[in-house]
């Protein structure tokens, strides 16, 4: 990283838009993995297209019509779809169908485990294949909102209304539920495995810790927040959903009970997307204008990746190494930048 | 980021009725029919469409309160999850029809509408339709709190299965149907057999297509019955006047009421029309209007209005779903045409007194 010094005034914002390389997708992006240092621009609807640094991009029909959940391990990108169908690339780009919905229903949620596990939801069912083919389901009380596991063990947090249930898939003990009134959709864990975090319909974030199931009321966004990414370090928890970055401290015991959050990047659109860099205390975040900003979660000093276009930006991800940044705007435009 | 327009705003219709009324007939109707439309249609049970389309969607009718104080503000929590899903193929289908169950409520899948930011950027809810059954609506209007709701809360109402009743059954039947809900507008089926023009693209939710709030009875020229039932004039103030003295269709009907015509009288459920030609005080109607809805609100099923106020010369307009309401300056007012300003709401056990009351001190003397 080059040039991250504050800048004297908006104006004079340094700038890598002219290191950009411009990808073009023909369709709005849900969401980017990368498979080594292959971008993989998932779309909204039925395919995900691959692109390098070098070469063509190729795209690869993955699902007959909306692809509605999405995740990666860094080895394979697995997706759920309106088709039923649960569908896993691999990094050689061979295409496998890991589950079909008998009744076609929709694969709403999708999560995968560091052990090879991978789990999906569809309705009320939320449902493990564990690293040794063996699979299980649990259903919970209302529609699957958002599936997460935990970093370590075999650990499903599947997101409902009016909480989270902690299910152990290898357990037959009956799943520990934690409450809090209304309807949580995506969920994460902190990677030190002492929170867990849900963006829930109204616009705020909730949290537990997961010692003593203490809240943690994470309000004030004008909007839902649709991204949440953990720094690096997993200290700081980048989300969107204001007119900038928020990043709540996770760093200590209490987590961000009874502390503010940091506010950086501030513009005159609303933040849609963030992506932590893997390695440093660096952050992608994407705006509703089209605009695209490196931050420094440390200071707060900006760099300009992509001016403003209109269209908001839907995705943002960085390769595990984190010398490449790839993004993508509601209209299909997309591009790579090589730090 | 462009402002959607609502042109460009994907049109959903509500279909409710009770149990066995014949809202999958209907369905199957707008389905099947030969208009060149695609639909999306979010159903609660699988199996019962007997039409090819890969655009239906199983729902499960998860109603979710939301978080902000409000007990009557609920919404569909896995329609806006299928909502979500869907606008992700915006382009494969032109409309969205939500049916729900027989026992449903129709305001929760309506202020969704209202409340929920991602789905008030790509649908606009179009109308509520009702599928009602000629032979046993009036019982379920009886016996079931469920029927009554559906009935009171559409845009459309289908009134079916008119071969199995007599003449006087269905004027009985409609006459209960006005005494709750005199402004939807009622087409009486067999088979559900409607132009789709008269369920689909009503625009009944659209602030820019209030024209008038006339009850519907009156403007139903093509009707060749003479049984009207008006039980809603309980006023007779001169700020609000009796409804069909002012309209100029009422010379294709018998509203000779005052002989022999039954008056139903719904206990609870019923509507509630104000009427002035003063122009009102906007820094007293705004508090006021907001006041009631928010105190009154669970009663309160629908509301709209077209308003007039002091020194504006263009009209307002706002509808409301319980405690939720929009409102927005429309156009100007035109030239010869009476600055009227007029409400309407349709709830249960309406405080009509305290109503009528407050809203007579919103008027300029």
């Amino acid at each position: 990283m080059s040039s991250f010094g504050l800048p004297e005034n908006p104006a004079s914002i340094a700038s890598v838009t002219d290191r950009v390389l411009p990808v073009e997708i023909g369709g709005a992006v849900a969401a980017i993995h990368f498979l080594g240092d292959v971008a993989a621009f998932v779309g909204a609807e039925e395919a995900v297209t691959f692109a390098a640094r070098e070469g063509e991009a190729t795209r690869l029909p993955i699902h007959d019509g909306a692809v509605l959940c999405v995740t990666s391990d860094g080895k394979r990108i697995v997706t759920g779809g309106d088709d039923g169908k649960l569908m896993q690339i691999a990094g050689n780009g061979d295409v496998t169908t890991l589950a079909t919905d008998a009744k076609h229903r929709w694969i709403d949620n999708v999560a995968l485990n560091s052990d090879g596990a991978v789990a999906w939801s569809v309705g009320k069912t939320a449902f493990v294949r564990t690293a040794k083919g063996e699979e299980k389901s649990h259903e919970v009380k209302s529609t699957v909102g958002g599936l997460a596991f935990a970093p370590k063990g075999l650990r499903l947090a599947i997101a409902h209304y009016n909480g989270v249930t902690l299910w152990f898939p290898n357990m037959t003990a009956t799943p520990e539920g934690l409450e809090w009134a209304g309807s949580h959709l995506a969920v994460s864990f902190s990677p030190d495995n002492k929170f867990l975090v849900t963006a829930m319909h109204e616009p705020a974030l909730h949290g537990w810790r997961l010692a003593d199931g203490k809240h943690m009321r994470m309000t004030g966004y004008p909007a839902r927040v649709r991204s949440m990414s953990w720094s690096a370090n997993g200290k700081l928890l980048a989300t969107s959903g204001a007119d900038t970055v928020i990043l709540w401290p996770f760093g200590s015991k209490d987590g961000p009970m009874g502390k503010e959050p940091a506010m950086l990047a501030p513009l005159q659109a609303r933040v849609t997307v963030v992506a932590c860099h893997p390695r440093e205390d660096i952050l992608a975040a994407g705006y509703s204008n089209g605009t695209i900003l490196l931050v420094r979660m440390t200071d707060g000093a900006e760099i300009l990746v992509r001016k403003n276009t209109d269209e908001a930006v839907t995705a943002l991800g960085w390769n595990a190494k984190g010398n490449l940044l790839a993004f993508a705007a509601g209209d299909g435009k997309a591009g790579l930048l090589e730090m | 980021m462009s402002e959607p327009t609502a042109a460009s705003k994907i049109p959903v219709t509500v279909l409710t009725g009770y149990l066995g009324a014949g809202k999958t007939t209907l369905l199957n109707r707008i389905l099947s029919e030969n208009h060149g439309k695609k639909y999306a249609v979010i159903v609660n049970e699988f199996g019962e469409i007997g039409i090819d389309n890969d655009l239906i969607i199983g729902a499960d009718e998860e109603v979710f309160e939301m978080n902000n104080g409000c007990v009557c503000c609920t919404v569909r929590g896995d329609l806006v999850r299928i909502l979500d899903g869907l606008m992700k193929r915006k382009g494969k289908f032109d409309a969205i029809i939500v049916e729900t169950t027989g026992l449903a409520d129709p305001a929760p899948v309506a202020q969704t509408f209202f409340v929920d930011e991602d789905v008030q950027e790509n649908a606009r809810l179009d109308a509520v339709v009702t599928v009602a059954d000629a032979k046993w609506l009036s019982d379920r209007l009886k016996d079931a709190p469920e029927a009554k709701n559906q009935i009171a809360f559409a845009d459309v109402i289908v009134l079916n299965k008119t071969d199995l009743v007599t003449p006087a059954e269905l004027a009985e039947v409609e006459g209960r149907i006005r005494a709750i809900n005199p402004y939807a507008k009622l087409h009486r089926t067999q088979r559900c057999q409607v132009a789709i023009a008269d369920v689909l693209e009503r625009g009944a939710f659209d602030l820019d297509r209030i024209l008038e709030l006339e009850p519907e009875f009156l403007e139903a020229s093509d009707h060749d019955h003479h049984h009207h039932d008006h039980d809603h004039e309980h006023c007779h103030d001169e700020n609000c006047t009796h409804e069909h003295h002012h309209h100029d269709h009422d010379h294709h009907h018998d509203h000779d009421h005052a002989h022999g015509m039954k008056h139903y009288h719904d206990e609870d459920m019923q509507s509630l029309s104000l009427r002035t030609s003063k122009p009102l005080d906007p820094t007293k109607f705004m508090p006021w209007l907001q006041q009631l809805v928010a105190t009154e609100g669970q009663k309160i099923l629908r509301s709209k209005g077209i308003l007039a106020f002091t020194g504006d010369d263009d009209r307002y307009v706002f509808q409301g779903v319980h405690m939720m309401l929009e409102g927005t300056h429309q156009r100007a007012w035109k030239d010869g045409e009476p600055r009227e300003s007029r409400l309407v709401f349709i709830g249960r056990e309406l405080p009509e007194q305290a109503i009528r009351d407050g809203f007579e001190q919103c008027v300029t003397t």
